[in-house]
């Protein structure tokens, strides 16, 4: 632990070169730059909402806003999650080489991740402002989420990490988990407006769908009362992955350099 | 006049081993090593026939008695240097599968096959060391004796499957130079980069910039890709960065042919220069030359196992009779 924390204060300074390398070079070669960041889900928002808004019935709430929320959380966790996975692979030759705390690697791409999720969020607060969506005092509500959609992330990704290592095969298995994640996280349609409502479970227990549901909350102004299930579902779930990716990740991070 | 010199600290050196022998300072099974490899030693000179060498052999256990009081006196006025690596018992065993299995679908489907055989191979094998501050220590053998493993072991980058590794002090690594960098920064930022990777602060790293600029010759490429760069100019960019300070503890995997001519007398005037402060140096090479040239003691290492070690040239010379 003492030996943690001394190695935590030694490599901070690499901790945030890495998460900004990975945003420097992201848009380096690109002209808008970091635009894009905010570029790309305001694009898709414009096509989810052009092909669905007919196609499904509206809600009360504001469709375009409805379709953003969705879409920034599951685009923060899917990049954030396939970063991780390939980034203890990615270092493998600096593993093999110099001392680094390995951990290091796929925390710093979820954050730097994360940054931009932040940084997309301006998206949000425009088209709010667009579509003339009210604002209240439970935007502060939305933190709640945030913090919580960060620790499963991490969680995930050093899960994802350390097994990828091992197992090539793993970054194509997760893409199409993404997508399976993708379309029961109700990002373009609405769950109550579901022909078969026995298929509600399907919902429960899917933790990205729970933080979605309290950000909307949070953006529409409603308080979590009714979400309670969603809180201590995302909640539990993401302490539990979390803890589950630091010990997978630490019970085989001294193999790693055998296998990358 | 320098290799007289050295000489002289060679001298020292081995004496104040046999005092620290006599003291039980050090385990049996060095002095034992030790004692195999003059026998060893002693034999090929019977061999080779080579008279002034064998004096000096015949020499040596009279010798002791005689410089035993100087050598206390010595003792008196200069402490012992502290160890400053020391491994016990070190093995690293690496599971070689028949077959590589990286995938999840081949891994599975030997799973229920049971055919995840593994064969197992000991890189290291009972490798005990002790390395006193200041000593530059040559590691001589052939491909695929162990040396790289054994460096990595004591660089912290491979955990050993058993036994012990302890270091005091920091080590910069100086092997395949500017393999850390990323290609689509520039060189500048590279420098940020690797430097907080050997874990250097950002405004350490701001401070001594200038310096690393100016010792790679990079000039105005510095704010180049280094996608874009030579091979030796990243190398010279990664010997300037790794070098800026002085480490305590120096690992040099047969780096010291870095870039053109002029770089490597550059280079390795630094490298001098660092020596004669008294950094621990571990040195890898396949020759024993350079092995002479730049190390004060060596070891031998085959499958695995220290085979031998001692004085510099007492090995190397052993190791040019094992190469016939």
């Amino acid at each position: 632990m003492k030996i943690f924390i001394q190695n935590l204060k030694k490599f901070r300074f690499l901790f945030w070169e890495l998460v900004k390398k990975d945003i420097k070079l992201k848009y380096r070669s690109s002209i808008l730059g970091v635009f894009w960041t905010l570029l790309e889900p305001l694009l898709t928002m414009i096509v989810l909402t052009l092909v669905f808004s007919n196609l499904l019935g509206k809600g009360d709430d504001n469709f375009p806003v409805y379709i953003l929320c969705g879409r920034l959380l599951y685009g923060f966790f899917s990049n954030g999650t396939k970063v991780a996975l390939k980034s203890v692979r990615k270092h493998g030759s600096m593993i093999g080489k110099v001392y680094v705390p390995k951990y290091m690697y796929p925390l710093s791409a979820v954050i730097s991740n994360y940054i931009m999720f932040i940084i997309s969020l301006l998206v949000l607060a425009g088209v709010m402002i667009f579509e003339k969506v009210k604002l209240t005092w439970y935007i502060f509500q939305a933190f709640i989420p945030m913090i919580i959609i960060l620790i499963m992330t991490m969680g995930v990704g050093l899960v994802l990490s350390t097994y990828s290592v091992f197992f090539r095969d793993l970054e194509y298995l997760w893409t199409v988990a993404c997508m399976l994640i993708m379309y029961t996280c109700a990002i373009f349609y609405k769950v109550e407006n579901l022909k078969n409502p026995g298929n509600e479970w399907i919902f429960k227990c899917n933790p990205l769908y729970s933080l979605i549901v309290l950000f909307r909350d949070a953006v529409f102004g409603r308080s979590f009362e009714n979400d309670m299930y969603h809180l201590w579902f995302s909640l539990i779930f993401s302490v539990v992955v979390f803890m589950l990716g630091v010990f997978v990740f630490w019970r085989k991070q001294d193999k790693f350099i055998l296998y990358v | 006049m320098a290799e007289n010199k050295d000489e002289t600290v060679v001298e020292v050196n081995s004496d104040t081993k046999t005092i620290s022998e006599n003291e039980s300072l050090k385990t049996e099974i060095e002095s034992k090593e030790n004692a195999a490899a003059q026998d060893r030693a002693k034999d090929g000179e019977d061999v080779l026939g080579n008279a002034g060498d064998a004096d000096t052999v015949t020499e040596e256990p009279v010798k002791p008695k005689k410089k035993k009081k100087k050598k206390k006196e010595l003792k008196k006025k200069k402490k012992l240097p502290p160890k400053v690596i020391v491994t016990e018992n070190l093995g690293v065993r690496f599971r070689i599968q028949e077959q590589k299995v990286d995938n999840l679908k081949e891994y599975f489907v030997r799973l229920i096959k049971r055919k995840l055989n593994y064969k197992d191979f000991w890189a290291l094998r009972e490798v005990n060391l002790k390395i006193r501050k200041g000593d530059r220590v040559g590691i001589l053998g052939l491909n695929g004796a162990g040396k790289s493993t054994l460096l990595k072991c004591i660089a912290g980058v491979l955990k050993p499957t058993e036994g012990t590794v302890t270091v005091k002090g920091n080590i910069v690594p100086l092997l395949e130079l500017g393999a850390g960098f990323d290609k689509d920064y520039t060189g500048a930022e590279n420098i940020y980069f690797y430097g907080s990777m050997l874990g250097y602060s950002r405004s350490f790293i701001k401070e001594r910039f200038k310096d690393i600029v100016d010792f790679s010759e990079l000039g105005n490429f510095i704010n180049v890709p280094v996608k874009n760069y030579s091979s030796g100019m990243k190398a010279r960019l990664g010997f300037s960065i790794a070098t800026v300070v002085e480490p305590e503890i120096l690992i040099l995997d047969e780096v010291l042919s870095v870039g053109d001519a002029k770089f490597r007398k550059k280079s390795s005037k630094r490298l001098e220069k660092m020596m004669k402060k008294g950094v621990t140096v571990l040195f890898v090479s396949h020759s024993s030359d350079q092995v002479l040239a730049n190390c004060n003691k060596a070891i031998i290492l085959d499958h695995g196992r220290v085979i031998a070690s001692g004085k510099a040239e007492k090995i190397c010379a052993k190791y040019e009779e094992m190469l016939q």
